[in-house]
């Protein structure tokens, strides 16, 4: 028996220019605040944007961003919804306020029913936030969508680091672009990350000062786009 | 009409497989579809019609249904999924995406969400037949 899906994934994706998966090797480094602040500035500068929220265990962009109240419309597949700009899509529209216990062969089959059936038609980018890790999305991402490419946000911490380490040496190893690493919840002037990510022959793109102000902009996506984060998203968008 | 993006999908495995396999002309597509989904055979069958390209003019479509069998992964439970028995709103996301039944479906002898769906999960291609370029 064939499973069917992988076969229109590719045209799914066809008039999509640039799908940028948002990565990290762990959690908790703020790879969802930066994927949909991301997202927001592109939109904001006239681009078509969508958002696909991967993290299906615990999808935290709609809180981000504020999203509730919306879903996708249904019309030969799924027709993702346009909220602040971005066409935006998540597992939340399913599970709503319950836990979603996803094993990885759960996870693979999630992603690509969705990827299947959801019609992003013409996108300048799609931002993808994924989970943390090397698991199976990320090895899914890389064998169904061709162009690819990563951003990889990291801490100060060597302990963030070393996991993106990792995730870059397999990204390299496969071929896949890296666009580079943003350096994010920054305290101090150290400059290990940015020599650490030259040293590995990819582009520092930039840093991200710690910003009390962020957690108190979660859900209103003015206050946000008023945050030094986000102004720091900015300027990498426009290097990258 | 989300059935019509998994129409899309078997045709486009099917024509996949037609051209592989050297087929100038199909002759019989067979389907199996997972109970868990809740497809709309009616909605499959017609959108395959207006779907499906001149080399299987025609072809027939036949579309078996499995019923959705659930192992639970804790105290090896099995059940089959009826959903009858759900509300409504969960039934429907499970339609859009099987793998949301973890948010809604538990063991029923032990409470847990940890199963595994061991038949009747979605759509899959179950064979292709057709003429062979070289029969002529």
């Amino acid at each position: 028996m064939v499973d069917p899906r992988t076969s229109i994934i590719a045209e799914r994706i066809r008039r999509i220019d640039r799908i940028i998966a948002v990565s990290s090797g762990k959690g908790g480094v703020g790879k969802s605040l930066v994927a949909a602040t991301l997202a927001l500035t592109l939109a904001k500068k006239d681009y078509k944007v969508g958002l696909f929220d991967l993290d299906f265990t615990s999808p935290s962009t709609h809180i981000i961003l504020g999203i509730e109240g919306v879903q996708p419309k249904e019309e030969k597949g799924i027709v993702p919804p346009i909220v602040h700009g971005i066409k935006y899509m998540s597992i939340v529209y399913y599970s709503g306020e319950h836990v979603s216990p996803l094993r990885g062969v759960d996870v693979s089959n999630a992603l690509i029913e969705l990827l299947s059936i959801a019609r992003w038609e013409k996108l300048d980018f799609l931002v993808i936030d994924m989970p943390p890790g090397i698991g199976d999305a990320t090895l899914d991402l890389i064998r169904l969508i061709k162009n690819i490419e990563f951003l990889i946000v990291t801490t100060p911490s060597q302990l963030a680091f070393e996991t993106v380490r990792k995730l870059i040496s397999l990204l390299k190893e496969l071929k896949i672009p890296v666009l580079g690493v943003v350096e994010n919840m920054r305290m101090n002037d150290s400059k290990t990350i940015q020599q650490q990510t030259q040293k590995l022959g990819l582009n520092f793109l930039g840093e991200i000062p710690y910003d009390r102000k962020v957690e108190e902009a979660i859900g209103n996506i003015d206050k946000l786009l008023n945050t030094i984060l986000a102004k720091k998203v900015e300027e990498i968008a426009e290097r990258s | 009409m989300h059935e019509w993006a998994l129409a899309e999908a078997v045709i486009a495995a099917a024509s996949e497989i037609a051209e592989k396999e050297g087929l100038k002309e199909v002759r019989e597509v067979k389907i199996r579809v997972g109970e868990l989904q809740q497809i709309e055979l009616d909605i499959l069958e017609f959108a395959l019609s207006q779907l499906k390209p001149a080399k299987f003019k025609d072809a027939k479509f036949s579309i078996e249904v499995a019923k959705a069998e659930l192992k639970c992964r804790v105290c090896g439970h099995k059940w089959f999924f009826k959903k009858e028995k759900m509300d409504e709103n969960a039934v429907e996301a499970i339609h859009f995406v099987p793998e949301i039944a973890h948010a809604y479906i538990k063991c029923p002898t032990c409470g847990s969400p940890d199963f595994e769906i061991l038949e009747g999960r979605g759509v899959w291609l179950e064979s292709i037949k057709g003429v062979k370029q070289e029969d002529g």
